[in-house]
C-alpha cells in the first residue's frame, strides 16, 4: 500500500491528456509508452499479454468458433466457442416463460418501449403535451400486449412473464416509483420539520443497511402479512416497488448531496419574492439540485438496472434466471460460457448507453441547453 | 399595487422598528435597534463589517428572526404570522449582495417568476412586465441569457429589476455593490440613483459613501450591532458627533 | 429622523385566535403532530394486521425458535455443529459462513483494487487503458451474474483426478481450491499472539521516537525498528519452537485430494464475484484519492525540501487517506452485503440458512429481522467508525 500516492511523486499522471504532446505520433508514443527504460519494459509487458489475449479471443471466439448449428456435437467437436448456443436457445434466454407462440407479442411491446424511451430521452420531445399521452398510449398497449385478454390475444399471467421485457419492465418501474419517492425523502430529510427529518434518517439509514436480498424477502414473504385478509397485491408489483424502495433510499443520499450543494442565497432569493415553500422547492431549489447530481444519479440508475438480476433469488425469470435456467439443458449446458456473455454484454450495452446518454445531458447542462 | 392602506401623512413611518434586539446562541448582533423609516425616504445604512447592518435589514423582510422589540411594515407587524410574513414580503423587494439570481433559469424567467406564481399574473403580462423593467434598468438585450453569461453589474441589474417586478414599495439593498469589480459599481449605482429619483423607499446598506451624500436623506452608522447615530448626510459627514463615526468616516473616505 | 415611539416600547398586542392558526410555530407543530400521528397509525394497522394474519394462518410468533432443533445438516461450518443443534446455532454458523467469506473477498478486492487503481492513473497509456477497461467491466455486469459465472467455471472444472495444478502448490478443480498449508502446530497460535505483540510494540515504539524528535529535534528513523519487531518477534518463537517447517500439500488420492486445505467450490465462485465487482469500485476510489492531492501540493513539499518520504508521509497520505478511507469503508460494507447472494449458488451463509429456517418453521417476520438486524449492526457500526474518522481527520476550514 505504501507505494499507492508515489504516482503523484513519479510521473505526470495527466500526459495523456497534454495537448502538446499530441504534437507528434512519435513525440506522443515516447511521452505516452517509453518514456524511461522502465516505462518501455512495463508496456512491453502489458502489450505481450494484451496481444496473447486478443490471439486468445480471436483463435477461441472467432477462428475456431461454431456459429450456427442446432446440432450440440458439432459444437463439441470444435475447440472454439459455441456461439450457435446463443442462435438455438436465444428464444427462452430473451422471453422465459412466456409462451413460445406469443413471443412475437414481446418483441413488439420491446420496441414500443425502447421507442418511448428513446423519443422520452430526446430534448426536442420534452413537452408535456407529447410525453404524458405517449407514455398512456404505450403503457396502455404494452399492458395489452403483455397481459393479452383482450382484441383475441392469450392471457398470460405476470407469473409467466420472462426474459428481457421483465427485466426492462422491473427497471422501469423501479425508476419510475423510486426517483419520486427519492426525492420525498431528500426533502424530507432536508425539511424544517423534525419529525419529517427523523422518519426519513431511518428511513434512509435502515434500508440503506440491508441487502437487497432481505427487501426482497420481505416483499414476497412479510408484505402480504401486512394487508388485511383477502386483499392481495400481484407478487411483481410487491417486488418492483421493493427494489424501488431499496433504490430510493440511495438515491435520496444523491440529491441531499446536491440540495447541500444549493447556496443559501438561493432560498433568501426566493423567500424575497414570497414565493412558498413548495413553490421554492420546486421551481429553485429541486431543478438546481438534480443537475447537480446528475452524475450520481446516472449512477445509482444504472446501478438499478444492475440490480434487477437480484430477483433471481425469489425465482422471477428475468434475463439471467431464464438463461440460468436454459443452461440447465444436458446437451448445451457445457456452453454456459458463451451464454453469460451474451448476458453480460446485453447489460454492459445498456448500461453504456445510459452513461453515454449521462454524459450527453452533462454536457447540455453546461452548455445552458438544459 | 394595493393602495388601501391609507396614503397618511408622510411622517408617517412605513417601516418602525423599535427595540429589535437578535441574538445568534450567545453572540448579540443587534442591540436595541430602533428606527423609522417614511415613505419616500433613502436610508443608507453604513459601519465596519459585523456591525450588525445586514442582519437589521435582512430583519425586516425576516431573513433573520429578531428576538425582541417589534418590526411594522406599513403598519402590519411581522411576527411569525404567515399571512403577515406573506404581506409584508410582497411589499418588500430586496437586493443581495452575490445577486442570488437562479441560476437555472433565464434573466426573463428570472424575472417573470416572482409575478406569475405569487402575483398570479398571465404569461404575457409577466412579460411585458419584465420586459419594462429590463428597459428600465437597460439590458433588454439580455432577456433571453443565463444569469452566468452576464458580467456583474448586469446580473445585480437583472437582479434590481427582478425586485421591481414584484411592484415593491420598499427596495432593501444589501451591499449591492461588495461584490463587483471597480467599473462595474457605476452602472449599479446609476440604476439604484434612478430608482431613488422615482420616489422609492429605499434602505441601502452600503460603503459607497458618494451614493449615500447624493441620494440618502437619512445616515445610519451601526457598530457592534448598535445605532451609533444617524441624520442627514450633510450632518452626518460635515458634523458627526460620536467618535466611532469620525473613526471609521476617516478610514472609509481615505482611499 | 423620527427615533421610535416610546409608546410602543414593550407593548405587545394580544393574540388573537386567528393569529395563532397563523402563525408558523402553529403550523409546523401541526404539521408535525399530522406526520407522527400518520407513521403511528400505519405502524399500528400494518402490526394488526400481521397479527392477525398470523394467528389466522396458525404461525407461531416470537423468537423461540430460536431454541429448537434444526434438523438440516450445513456443508460448511467453522464452528462445531450438526442437524440436532438449535436453529439459533445454525444462524450462527452462517454468520461465521457471512464473515469468513467477507473477509477473504475484502483482502481479494482490496489487493486487485488498489493495484488497477494505480494503473489508472499511471503515465503508461496502454496500462492506463487496461485498467479503464477492467474497471468498466467489472463494474457494469450486475454482481450476481459474475457470481453465477465463476459458479459455473468452478463447476465445469476437472474432477480431481484431472484437476489444474497450480506450481506445484495446490490443484483446482471441481471440488473447489486446494493448497499446500503448514501442518497444524502450537507454534501458530503463539506466533500469532507474538505478531500482535509486535504490532503493538512498534506503535509504541514509533510514537515514543515521536515524542523524542517533538522534545529534542533529533529524527530516528524507526522505519526498520518497527518491520523488525513486526516479522521477527514470529520468527523468534518460531524459532524458538524448534522451527516446524512440516507442510502439508495435496496430492490426488483416488477421487478426491489428500492433505492440504481446501476450499469449497461455492466459497471460491462467490468471493472471486464480490471480490472482483468489488475491486472495480475499489480501483475508482483510490483513483480519486490519488488524484485528489495537487501536484502542487507536492511542489510546496519539495519546496521545504522534505525528503520523498516525508512527503509521502506528512503531505501526500493524509490527504488521500482523507478522499480513500470513507468510500472505501462503505465499499467494504457494500461487499459484505453483496456476500448475502451467497443462496444462489447454495453457499451456506446468513441469509441462506436464515432462508432454510423461514421456510422450516414459516416465521418470515423474525428470520427476516434477525438478517436486517445482523447487517444493520454491521453498517450503523462502519458508519460510527466512519463519522469517528471522518471527525478525527477533518480539515479544519474556518
Amino acid at each position: 500500500m505504501s507505494s499507492v500516492p508515489s504516482s503523484p511523486l513519479a510521473a505526470p499522471a495527466a500526459a495523456a491528456y497534454d495537448p502538446d504532446a499530441r504534437l507528434s505520433a512519435l513525440a506522443w508514443l515516447r511521452a505516452n509508452l517509453f518514456s524511461s527504460v522502465w516505462q518501455s519494459l512495463l508496456t512491453l509487458a502489458v502489450a505481450f499479454v494484451l496481444i496473447r489475449f486478443f490471439w486468445f479471443v480471436l483463435d477461441w471466439g472467432v477462428v475456431n468458433a461454431v456459429f450456427y448449428t442446432t446440432d450440440p456435437d458439432v459444437c463439441r467437436a470444435a475447440t472454439g466457442a459455441c456461439w450457435a448456443v446463443i442462435a438455438e436457445k436465444h428464444r427462452p434466454m430473451l422471453f422465459g416463460l412466456y409462451p413460445y407462440d406469443e413471443h412475437w407479442r414481446l418483441v413488439l411491446m420491446m420496441a414500443i418501449y425502447l421507442g418511448t424511451v428513446v423519443l422520452s430521452l430526446w430534448p426536442r420531445c420534452w413537452n408535456l403535451r407529447f410525453l404524458v399521452p405517449l407514455w398512456i398510449v404505450s403503457s396502455l398497449s404494452i399492458g395489452v400486449l403483455m397481459f393479452g385478454g383482450v382484441l383475441g390475444l392469450r392471457y398470460v399471467p405476470t407469473s409467466e412473464w420472462g426474459g428481457l421485457p421483465l427485466t426492462m419492465l422491473l427497471f422501469t418501474g423501479t425508476v419510475l416509483i423510486g426517483m419520486p419517492v427519492a426525492v420525498l425523502l431528500a426533502l424530507g430529510r432536508r425539511a424544517p420539520l423534525p419529525v419529517a427529518r427523523g422518519v426519513s434518517v431511518v428511513f434512509i439509514e435502515a434500508l440503506r443497511g440491508v441487502p437487497l436480498i432481505t427487501i426482497l424477502f420481505v416483499a414476497v414473504n412479510v408484505f402480504p402479512l401486512f394487508l388485511p385478509a383477502g386483499v392481495e397485491v400481484n407478487k411483481l408489483l410487491r417486488i418492483t416497488v421493493g427494489i424501488a424502495i431499496f433504490f430510493a433510499c440511495y438515491q435520496a443520499e444523491v440529491i441531499r448531496g446536491g440540495l447541500q450543494a444549493i447556496p443559501r442565497g438561493q432560498y433568501e432569493a426566493a423567500a424575497s419574492l414570497s414565493l412558498s415553500y413548495w413553490q421554492t422547492t420546486r421551481r429553485i431549489i429541486l431543478p438546481q439540485a438534480l443537475r447537480i447530481s446528475l452524475p450520481a444519479i446516472t449512477n445509482h440508475i444504472i446501478a438499478a438496472m444492475k440490480n434487477t438480476s437480484f430477483v433471481i433469488i425469489i425465482g422471477l425469470f428475468d434475463i439471467l434466471t431464464a438463461t440460468t435456467a436454459v443452461m440447465q439443458d444436458p446437451l448445451w449446458r457445457k456452453f454456459y460460457i458463451e451464454a453469460y456473455l451474451f448476458v453480460a454484454a446485453v447489460y454492459l450495452f445498456f448500461g453504456y448507453a445510459l452513461s453515454l446518454y449521462a454524459r450527453q445531458v452533462e454536457k447540455w447542462i453546461a452548455s445552458g441547453r438544459i | 399595487m394595493t393602495q388601501s392602506a391609507k396614503p397618511g401623512p408622510s411622517a408617517d413611518p412605513v417601516i418602525r422598528m423599535s427595540h429589535v434586539s437578535k441574538w445568534y446562541g450567545h453572540f448579540q448582533v443587534l442591540h436595541d435597534v430602533s428606527l423609522d423609516v417614511r415613505k419616500g425616504e433613502r436610508v443608507v445604512v453604513c459601519g465596519p463589517s459585523g456591525s450588525g447592518k445586514s442582519t437589521l435589514i435582512r430583519c425586516i423582510n425576516r431573513l433573520e428572526v429578531h428576538q425582541s422589540g417589534q418590526i411594522f411594515v406599513k403598519g402590519l407587524e411581522m411576527t411569525d404570522n404567515v399571512k403577515n410574513i406573506d404581506t409584508i414580503r410582497r411589499h418588500i423587494g430586496m437586493v443581495f449582495q452575490n445577486f442570488n439570481l437562479f441560476p437555472h433559469l433565464t434573466v426573463l424567467e428570472n424575472l417573470t417568476l416572482g409575478p406569475m406564481l405569487t402575483r398570479q399574473m398571465k404569461k404575457s403580462a409577466a412579460e411585458d412586465l419584465a420586459m419594462h423593467f429590463l428597459r428600465k434598468v437597460r439590458i433588454p438585450e439580455q432577456s433571453g441569457k443565463y444569469p452566468l453569461q452576464l458580467s456583474g453589474g448586469q446580473q445585480q441589474r437583472v437582479a434590481i429589476a427582478r425586485s421591481l417586478c414584484m411592484e415593491p414599495e420598499i427596495m432593501l439593498f444589501d451591499e449591492p455593490t461588495s461584490a463587483l469589480d471597480p467599473e462595474m459599481i457605476k452602472e449599479v449605482l446609476d440604476t439604484m440613483i434612478e430608482l431613488a429619483e422615482s420616489g422609492m423607499t429605499m434602505i441601502v446598506v452600503t460603503h459607497e459613501m458618494g451614493f449615500a451624500r447624493t441620494v440618502a436623506d437619512n445616515v445610519v452608522f451601526m457598530a457592534d450591532g448598535r445605532k451609533v447615530e444617524s441624520g442627514p448626510p450633510e450632518e452626518f459627514f460635515g458634523n458627526p458627533r460620536e467618535e466611532r463615526t469620525r473613526a471609521f468616516l476617516d478610514q472609509i473616505l481615505k482611499h | 429622523m423620527t427615533d421610535a415611539n416610546p409608546g410602543l416600547r414593550g407593548k405587545r398586542p394580544r393574540r388573537s385566535p386567528k393569529d395563532i392558526l397563523y402563525s408558523e410555530s402553529f403550523r409546523t407543530a401541526v404539521y408535525q403532530i399530522a406526520l407522527a400521528a400518520a407513521v403511528a397509525l400505519l405502524g399500528f394497522y400494518l402490526y394488526q394486521n400481521v397479527v392477525e394474519n398470523l394467528a389466522r394462518q396458525n404461525i407461531a410468533t416470537g423468537f423461540g425458535f430460536l431454541e429448537q432443533v434444526s434438523q438440516f445438516e450445513i456443508g460448511e461450518t467453522l464452528i462445531a455443529y450438526s442437524a440436532r443443534d438449535t436453529y439459533g446455532r445454525a444462524l450462527a454458523v452462517g454468520l461465521m459462513n457471512t464473515l469468513s467469506v467477507s473477509a477473504a473477498g475484502i483482502v481479494v478486492a482490496t489487493v486487485i483494487g488498489f493495484s488497477v487503481g494505480i494503473a489508472r492513473v499511471s503515465s503508461n497509456w496502454l496500462l492506463q487503458r487496461l485498467a479503464t477497461a477492467y474497471v468498466e467491466i467489472v463494474r457494469n455486469i450486475p454482481v450476481i451474474l459474475q457470481v453465477i459465472f465463476w459458479a459455473a467455471v468452478i463447476r465445469n472444472l476437472p474432477a480431481p483426478r484431472q484437476a489444474v495444478e497450480l506450481w506445484g502448490l495446490g490443484f483446482l478443480s471441481n471440488r473447489g481450491l486446494t493448497f499446500a498449508m503448514p501442518s497444524a502446530h502450537a507454534a501458530h497460535l503463539w506466533m500469532l499472539a507474538a505478531l500482535g505483540a509486535g504490532i503493538a510494540l512498534a506503535i509504541l515504539a514509533s510514537h515514543k521516537a515521536k515524542r523524542h524528535r517533538e522534545a529534542t529535534g533529533r529524527y530516528i528513523d524507526m522505519l526498520w525498528p518497527c518491520v523488525g519487531l513486526i516479522v521477527g518477534l514470529p520468527l523468534l518463537v518460531w524459532l524458538g519452537f524448534g522451527a516446524p517447517h512440516e507442510i502439508s500439500f495435496p496430492e490426488r488420492r483416488g477421487f478426491n485430494f489428500a492433505g492440504g486445505a481446501t476450499i469449497s467450490p461455492e466459497f471460491v465462485a462467490l468471493m472471486t464475484g464480490i471480490s472482483l465487482y468489488s475491486s472495480g469500485f475499489i480501483a475508482e476510489i483510490v483513483r480519486a484519492g490519488i488524484q485528489a492531492t495537487p501536484r502542487g501540493q507536492v511542489e510546496a513539499a519539495r519546496s521545504i525540501a522534505l525528503r520523498p518520504r516525508f512527503i509521502l508521509r506528512y503531505v501526500v497520505l493524509p490527504q488521500a487517506l482523507r478522499v480513500i478511507v470513507p468510500p472505501l469503508t462503505s465499499q467494504y460494507v457494500s461487499l459484505i452485503k453483496n456476500s448475502s447472494i451467497a443462496v444462489v449458488i447454495g453457499y451456506p451463509d446468513l441469509v441462506n440458512i436464515g432462508n432454510t429456517v423461514m421456510n422450516q418453521t414459516g416465521q418470515a417476520v423474525e428470520a427476516i429481522a434477525v438478517m436486517m438486524l445482523v447487517y444493520l449492526i454491521v453498517s450503523l457500526a462502519t458508519s460510527l467508525l466512519m463519522n469517528l474518522y471522518n471527525r478525527l481527520v477533518a480539515i479544519k476550514e474556518r
